[in-house]
């Protein structure tokens, strides 16, 4: 039995695999078994994590180490970050599960839609688990290729372009990735993850080295985490269907970047090596770049998917400056920005697909008066984006207080004026999409009338808008993203 | 039973079911596969003889050492005739559905089927110079007639070419044969390296020109020109053979010989040289399958390319390096058996494979098209798969070595993999156009598309059981310690 609890990672990581395989076994002729196994398997996965949530907060240890090749093992570990961004997945998988069951409803190629789908959010699983950076890698390239599929979903030329893109971008990195780990590898030797980092010992000997391969990985993961200026995918890539644009920007891919940057900065070179080496100014310094860059980007941006994959852009890059900051405050706000920035970001982009869904609309000035017909998703649409302005007590602004908090007591004062600059960009591109859609008079006067979304992709949407919600106003309660964080920090602190 | 009759029956069942094909005169496609089966259980029955041991020999016709025909199984020659066996019954399921209906070519196919399985089984096991050369030679002269089934004059000019460019390479590699048995009086693998005198200007001779036939039998650039019409142009089950293979026991040899009985005349610049050949492989392999207009020429070339990093453990020399080179070997040889035995099922299906008419294949072939992506990613050189272990090995020696050309050269031979690849793959994800051109095939039948579709697991798989695998391989030390 602890044998089988211990091993609780690969359960997680299975659960959505033999969903994946299956799905994809089962093909186009029996949709309602599928949907069946496919819900089934996201609600086992939300069960398992439930237990582990428990077990890790208990103190229990997660571990499973496989011998791979002489001198490497396959480890699945879950610690407390792990457990971070394994709920934040789990939930969402549901929830953009039955949103997309919903948005696809009648189109072609569904079982592989769905099989890749699940295939993603495996990966997902693997790289939140990951005990070793050769672990991490082999599900970080997994995700590479299962996202893919979504990215081409819908088979034109533009979506065949964008996964070109996505392709280029991403292999690269990974290649950029991959030698930085096999030269880590030749100067350490395998390593697992430990709070603290486990490089101190070669400072002395080996600094330019040490230097070297922190920017190759950090340049690896940043392609995925889309850092300025390899950022070019994302935007791109938001012509796949809202689901998976979704997906991309909240629960997978972007955060796997984020995520691998954190495990590389926490618990492969550790924030005093970081320091020592002088690189925390230079992570912090990219990550405002990118900041500031994509808020600018997006106000430019005419359709409403495109703006927030630039909002996405920039908002993920307050993960990489917390961590930047090394100070406990600041790791709190970038890290509890990993949940946030998911809620927020998948509530926007649920919003949009329902508008696009609904009643084909892509471009923001077509969104004139649409709150008068889609109510509640458009009340959706205004707590994200009023989130992510950093409007109080909604969880952007959670995110931003505790990275100030952080800037200040770390004297690093210019990050206060970032994140006040990113605020005032912020409103600059959301304020007036909400004054179109609330204040302004729609452009067509026959178009009158309630029309909201299909239940199937309004129940998602304010499930996880009013999660978002919730995440900011019960901050301060035991079970809170930011209550785990501040366990994590505490963790990672306190040798 | 003794272990030592394994290696024989290895040799001669495969001989004997081809003879016994050729008597019945009318295709016999279930002797042949009861053949790979027998085979496979065979090579299975070796494992735990050499994990315990190290080497099984059979000592044919009980004469004393110099005279002596041993046959050898070491860990090498076991992942050899491993991957062989693993080969066999797949291509042979594919096989018996392929040419269900063709009775000529079945019995051709039939015939000369287990003649090439019994000279892999026996160049794998062969320790002596000139019992390679014969079943070099052997392995040939089976393989080329395959070539030419693929119908009346469609590949004669293909298989003239290889079977000019063969000739050659066993010319050359005899000649140099010759050379070093003057030299030292013995062709027997492991009493060479000692036999040899040191640096002999005939004793260097000798061991360029083996090394040079070998690389032509192995169609490495800049001799790989015969081997995109031949193994783009034959039947999908002989062009996955021959991929797979028979260009790949040329390049095992050549890492056998030169851990081997050469390891005294080579030098480190012959290393770098030749893997300077491996890189170019690999570059313009790669770049040349990303131009093809037609899918077998893609995985053809592909193979120019993927051959290449065989050679990169000549200059780097080191365990993790021939660890790597000899998994490569594998993995490509699984993974390129499915690419090719998918290339035939999608060939099948709509009559040609011209990739520009490709949109919008994926539902009547979805079980092909998870073949090739499965393949795809192993050759890519992505986690989780044989390739990934295999690059993962040789980039850990090459930053061992300190020698980071290797490095760029294997990252950039991934990208370019996957630039070719992806170019297939997509295809599959293209909206179909508005007029679906007339589809003449027919759906391949289920056991073709699963036999490809195994090869690409087992490709996959490699990955994740490395461990025990290399553990049988060992170091690169001298051919029968």
């Amino acid at each position: 039995m602890s044998g089988l609890y211990q091993a609780m990672p690969l359960w997680v990581l299975l659960s959505s695999l033999l969903a994946a395989a299956v799905i994809l076994a089962l093909g186009e002729d029996h949709p309602r078994l599928r949907i069946g196994i496919n819900l089934a398997a996201a609600l086992l996965k939300l069960v398992l994590v439930g237990v582990m949530l428990l077990g890790v907060r208990a103190g229990h240890e997660f571990l499973l180490r496989v011998p791979l090749m002489p001198g490497i093992d396959l480890v699945l570990h879950a610690d407390a970050l792990s457990m971070l961004f394994i709920s934040l997945s789990a939930l969402l998988w549901l929830a953009t599960t039955i949103y997309a069951i919903a948005y696809l409803e009648d189109s072609p190629n569904r079982a592989r839609f769905f099989g890749f789908f699940s295939l993603c959010v495996a990966a997902t699983m693997g790289i939140a688990t990951a005990g070793n950076l050769f672990t991490f890698f082999l599900f970080y390239e997994m995700l590479t290729l299962s996202t893919w599929p979504l990215v081409v979903h819908r088979g034109t030329e533009k979506a065949m372009r964008a996964g070109r893109g996505y392709l280029w971008y991403t292999l690269g990195g990974s290649a950029v990735l991959l030698l930085g780990i096999v030269l880590l590898h030749g100067l350490a030797g395998s390593q697992d993850f430990v709070a603290g980092g486990t490089l101190e010992h070669l400072v002395d000997s080996h600094p330019l080295a040490l230097t070297g391969i922190f920017l190759l990985l950090i340049g690896g993961m940043g392609v995925k985490a889309a850092l300025a200026p390899v950022h070019g995918w994302l935007p791109t890539a938001m012509v796949a269907p809202a689901p998976v644009s979704a997906l991309l920007h909240a629960v997978a891919v972007v955060k796997a970047g984020a995520f691998g940057i954190v495990r590389v900065v926490y618990d492969v070179y550790g924030i005093n090596l970081m320091q020592d080496l002088g690189l925390a100014q230079l992570l912090a310094i990219m990550a405002s770049i990118t900041i500031i860059y994509g808020s600018l980007r997006a106000i430019w941006q005419t359709d409403l998917k495109r703006r927030l994959a630039y909002s996405t852009v920039s908002q993920v890059s307050y993960i990489a400056l917390g961590i930047a900051l090394a100070n406990p405050l600041a790791s709190i706000g970038g890290l509890v920005h990993l949940v946030h920035q998911g809620l927020m970001k998948i509530t926007l982009f649920f919003c949009a697909g329902c508008y696009a869904e609904t009643h084909g609309i892509h471009a923001i000035e077509d969104l004139d008066g649409i709150g008068r017909r889609m109510p509640w998703t458009t009340a959706m649409f205004t707590l994200g984006a009023l989130g992510m302005i950093g409007l109080p007590p909604l969880a952007g602004f959670i995110s931003k207080w505790y990275l100030g908090l952080g800037a200040v007591a770390a004297g690093q004062f210019w990050v206060v004026g970032v994140l006040l600059a990113s605020t005032v960009l912020n409103a600059i591109y959301f304020l007036p999409i909400l004054h179109r859609v609330w204040f302004r008079p729609p452009r067509d006067e026959q178009t009158e009338g309630l029309a909201e979304a299909a239940p199937g992709l309004l129940g998602p949407t304010l499930f996880a808008g009013f999660a978002a919600l919730a995440a900011g106003l019960f901050a301060g309660f035991d079970w809170s993203p930011l209550a785990w964080v501040e366990l994590l920090v505490e963790r990672e602190y306190s040798p | 039973m003794r272990p030592d009759v394994l290696p024989v029956m290895l040799v001669f069942l495969p001989f004997l079911a081809g003879l016994l094909q050729f008597i019945a005169g009318r295709p016999a496609p279930r002797l042949g596969n009861v053949l790979v089966g027998v085979n496979l259980l065979l090579v299975l029955a070796l494992i735990p003889g050499v994990a315990d041991e190290g080497a099984i020999v059979a000592n044919l016709g009980g004469w004393s050492e110099p005279l002596a025909i041993h046959l050898l199984a070491d860990g090498l020659a076991l992942l050899m005739l491993l991957l062989t066996a693993l080969l066999a019954v797949a291509v042979s399921l594919y096989a018996m559905a392929a040419w269900r209906d063709q009775h000529h070519d079945a019995l051709r196919f039939w015939t000369l089927w287990p003649l090439l399985l019994g000279s892999l089984n026996a160049l794998f096991l062969s320790r002596d110079l000139f019992n390679i050369y014969v079943t070099l030679e052997l392995v040939t002269l089976a393989a080329i007639p395959l070539v030419l089934l693929a119908g009346p004059g469609k590949t004669v000019d293909a298989a003239l070419r290889y079977l000019l460019f063969a000739l050659l390479g066993s010319l050359i590699y005899l000649a140099g044969v010759a050379l070093l048995y003057a030299q030292a009086g013995t062709l027997d693998l492991a009493l060479l390296a000692d036999a040899l005198p040191d640096s002999t200007l005939a004793g260097s001779l000798g061991a360029s020109l083996i090394i040079v036939g070998i690389l032509i039998k192995a169609a490495i650039l800049p001799f790989h020109v015969w081997l995109p019409a031949a193994h783009g142009g034959a039947p999908a089950a002989v062009s996955a053979i021959l991929s797979a293979l028979v260009v790949k026991a040329a390049a095992y040899l050549l890492l056998r010989l030169w851990s081997g009985p050469l390891d005294p005349l080579v030098t480190p610049a012959a290393g770098q040289l030749l893997g300077a050949l491996g890189a170019l492989a690999i570059l313009f392999g790669s770049w040349q399958a990303f131009r093809q207009e037609r899918l077998k020429l893609v995985v053809a070339y592909s193979t120019v390319a993927q051959l290449g990093y065989m050679l990169l453990f000549f200059p780097m020399a080191v365990t993790a390096a021939w660890q790597g080179a000899v998994y490569h070997g594998l993995a490509h040889g699984l993974a390129k058996g499915a690419l090719f035995l998918a290339a035939g099922n999608i060939l099948l299906y709509l009559g040609h494979d011209r990739l520009r008419e490709m949109r919008g294949i994926d539902r009547p072939l979805a079980v092909s098209l998870l073949a090739f992506g499965l393949a795809g990613v192993s050759i890519m050189g992505l986690p989780p798969s044989g390739g990934f272990t295999a690059k993962w090995l040789l980039l850990t020696a090459s930053v061992e070595t300190g020698q980071w050309w290797w490095t760029i050269t294997l990252l950039l031979g991934g990208l370019l993999a996957a630039a070719y690849v992806f170019r297939v793959l997509r295809l599959a994800f293209l909206q179909p156009p508005e007029n679906v051109p007339d589809r003449p095939g027919m759906v391949p039948p289920p056991l073709m598309a699963w036999s490809a579709t195994v090869l690409a697991v087992l490709a996959i798989v490699l990955g994740v059981v490395s461990a025990p695998l290399l553990e049988l391989l060992g170091s690169p030390v001298g051919g029968s310690e």
